[in-house]
C-alpha cells in the first residue's frame, strides 16, 4: 500500500490521515466543495474535491471517489464511519477497479447488513441472542402465538434496519397485527425491504459491546465497552473496559464475539454489539458493525494497539503477528462526544464559526478533532466535531481527569455539549454505573428549560 | 389569494424524500393543508416543510438541495 485515499470528513478523516502518515503511506483527501479548506484536506498529502457540498454528490458518489483514486494513483481506500463503509455495492467497486478496500469483505458487509441473517450467523457461531424469531416473521403465520412464546412487550424489528432505526415496540396483543403491518411498511419504504422479526424488549439494558480483529486466520478481540449512556438511541460518552459486567459474562461475550468473526471469516476491524441485561445477568446479540467506530480510541487506550494501523496492515495483506495472549489490557478510558449542538435548546444544531477552540492535554488525555479555531463548521454534515478521550489506572481516576480535561475545554463561537458532558458526569448514577440506554431522559432539568 | 411557505429551520432544502423517489409535488400540482412539500436538512436533523394553506402550489423558489435561511420563502401557494 502506497497512497490511499480517505473517503470520509471530519474527525475521522484526520484520525485516519494520521496513522497512514507514521506508516510512509502517501495520503489522498477527498473534499467536498464545502470542505475545501478542511483540515483533513490540510493534512493530507493531496486533495481532490468531489462534488458540491450536500454529501448525496460529493461523500456519497461512488464513481467521483473512484475517479479521484484513479486520477492520483491511489491503490487503497478507506471509507471511514458512515458515509460509504458498509455499503458492500461501494466495496465491490473499489476492488473491481483493483483497489484495495480497507475494510471486511463486501459478503461480510451483506450478511451482517442483513439482520436476520447476521442474527442467525451469532446462532451458529454460539452467541447468545434475544428470544426472538429466526429469519423474516411470516406474518400469515399464527404470529400471535410466537409473541406469546416470547412475551410481551417484545419489539418489531425491521431485518434491513440498524443504528436505532426500524424498530417499534408491541405491549399487547391488541397492537400485535397492526404494529407489525405498520413496521412491515415503514422497513419497506426505509430498508427496500419488508422483512422483520420479532425480539423480546428489555426495559433497562445496557449497550456493551467487543471490539474484534482478525486478518482471515488469526482473530483477536480488543476488549468491550459500553456505550450505555445514550440520547435518543445516539452514543453520548462511551468507556472501556464496561463496568460492572461479572467475569463470567464478560468473558463469554468476549470469546463468543472472537467466535463470530472466526465464523464468518471476518478481516479488519469490527464490533460486535449486545445488550446487557443487568436484572436477568443476560447478555444478547443485537448486530455487528462492519466497520472502525466513533469509539475506537478507548479500546486504543486500554490496549495500546492502533486500530487504524492494524487496519491498514492487513488489508495490505499482512498477517495480524500476535494472539489473544499478547493483547494485553490496562486502565480505563472514557470518549465523550463533542456535537456543534445546543443541548439546551432540544439539541438544535449550532454551525457558524469556530472562534475559540481550546482542548484539553496533559497525561491520558486525547483530542481527535477535525477542525481548528477559525473554520466554519457547515449544515450539510454529521454534528460531531470531535472526541475527548481520557484514560488512568481505574474507572474513578478517569473520571476526575474527564472532569479535569472538560474543565480545560474551551470552544467559542458555536453552542456544543461540552457543557452537558461537565452536567453528565457529575452525576451520582453515573459515577456509579448505574446508567442505562435510556437513562438520560428520566433525569430532570438535565438539558435545559426544555426539557 | 396566495400565501408563502416559509421555512422553519436552516438547511439544505430537498423536494424528495429520497434520491431515488417522486418529488413530494411538481409545480402546478394541487396540496392540501398540512401537507408536505420537502424536507430541510440541517447536520442530519430532517424537518418536513408543509404547506398551511390549501390550494395550487404556483412555483418554488428554492431549487432541489438549494440552502435556505430561516424566514426565506421556499414556494407559494394560489
Amino acid at each position: 500500500m502506497k497512497k490511499l485515499l480517505i473517503a470520509n470528513r471530519g474527525e475521522i478523516a484526520v484520525r485516519i490521515i494520521r496513522t497512514a502518515r507514521e506508516m510512509g503511506i502517501a495520503t489522498v483527501a477527498v473534499v467536498s466543495e464545502a470542505d475545501r479548506d478542511s483540515n483533513a484536506a490540510k493534512y493530507a498529502d493531496e486533495s481532490v474535491v468531489i462534488g458540491p457540498a450536500p454529501a448525496g454528490l460529493s461523500y456519497l458518489n461512488h464513481e467521483a471517489i473512484l475517479d479521484a483514486a484513479a486520477t492520483t494513483g491511489a491503490d487503497a481506500i478507506h471509507p471511514g464511519y458512515g458515509f460509504l463503509s458498509e455499503n458492500a455495492e461501494f466495496a465491490r467497486k473499489v476492488q473491481a477497479a483493483g483497489l484495495t478496500w480497507v475494510g471486511p469483505s463486501p459478503d461480510a458487509i451483506d450478511l451482517m447488513g442483513d439482520k436476520s441473517r447476521a442474527r442467525q450467523a451469532a446462532i451458529d457461531a454460539g452467541v447468545p441472542v434475544l428470544k426472538g424469531t429466526e429469519g423474516a416473521l411470516d406474518s400469515a403465520g399464527d404470529i400471535e402465538a410466537i409473541a406469546v412464546e416470547i412475551g410481551y412487550p417484545l419489539v418489531v424489528k425491521a431485518s434491513a434496519g440498524g443504528g436505532g432505526r426500524g424498530i417499534r415496540r408491541i405491549n399487547s396483543v391488541e397492537d400485535l397485527r397492526s404494529t407489525v403491518e405498520v413496521a412491515q411498511a415503514e422497513a419497506l419504504a426505509a430498508f427496500n425491504s419488508s422483512d422483520v422479526y420479532f425480539e423480546r424488549f428489555v426495559t433497562q439494558a445496557r449497550h456493551v459491546e467487543v471490539q474484534v480483529f482478525g486478518d482471515g486466520e488469526t482473530w483477536v478481540h480488543l476488549g468491550d465497552r459500553d456505550c450505555s449512556l445514550q440520547r435518543r438511541q445516539q452514543k453520548v460518552i462511551e468507556e472501556a473496559p464496561a463496568p460492572g459486567l461479572p467475569d463470567a459474562l464478560r468473558e463469554q461475550m468476549r470469546q463468543t464475539s472472537v467466535e463470530l468473526a472466526r465464523h464468518s471469516k471476518y478481516v479488519g476491524a469490527g464490533t460486535v454489539e449486545f445488550l446487557y441485561d443487568p436484572v436477568r445477568q443476560e447478555i444478547a446479540f443485537i448486530e455487528m458493525n462492519t466497520r472502525l467506530q466513533v469509539e475506537h480510541p478507548i479500546s486504543e487506550a486500554i490496549t495500546g494497539i492502533d486500530l487504524v494501523r492494524e487496519q491498514l496492515r492487513v488489508a495490505a495483506g499482512e498477517k495480524l503477528g500476535y494472539t489473544q495472549a499478547d493483547v494485553r489490557f490496562e486502565g480505563h478510558a472514557f470518549e465523550f462526544r463533542i456535537n456543534a449542538e445546543d443541548p439546551d435548546n432540544n439539541f438544535m444544531p449550532s454551525p457558524g464559526r469556530i472562534e475559540t477552540l481550546e482542548l484539553a492535554g496533559g497525561p491520558g488525555v486525547r483530542t481527535d478533532f477535525g477542525f481548528s479555531a477559525g473554520q466554519t463548521v457547515m449544515p450539510f454534515y454529521d454534528s460531531l466535531l470531535g472526541k475527548l478521550i481520557v484514560w488512568d489506572t481505574d474507572r474513578d481516576r478517569a473520571l476526575a481527569r474527564a472532569a479535569r480535561a472538560l474543565e480545560e475545554t474551551e470552544i467559542d463561537g458555536i453552542k456544543t455539549t461540552v457543557p452537558l458532558m461537565r452536567r453528565l458526569i457529575a452525576l451520582e448514577d453515573f459515577a456509579a454505573a448505574k446508567h442505562h440506554t435510556t437513562y438520560l431522559e428520566t433525569v430532570p432539568g438535565l438539558f435545559g428549560a426544555l426539557v | 389569494m396566495s400565501t408563502q411557505i416559509i421555512a422553519p429551520v436552516p438547511g439544505i432544502f430537498y423536494r424528495r424524500p429520497a434520491p431515488d423517489k417522486a418529488p413530494f409535488v411538481e409545480a402546478g400540482d394541487a396540496v392540501e393543508a398540512g401537507q408536505t412539500i420537502g424536507v430541510i436538512e440541517i447536520m442530519k436533523q430532517f424537518t418536513e416543510v408543509r404547506s398551511e394553506a390549501a390550494g395550487v402550489l404556483e412555483s418554488f423558489a428554492v431549487e432541489d438541495f438549494g440552502m435556505v435561511g430561516p424566514g426565506d420563502v421556499i414556494a407559494t401557494i394560489n
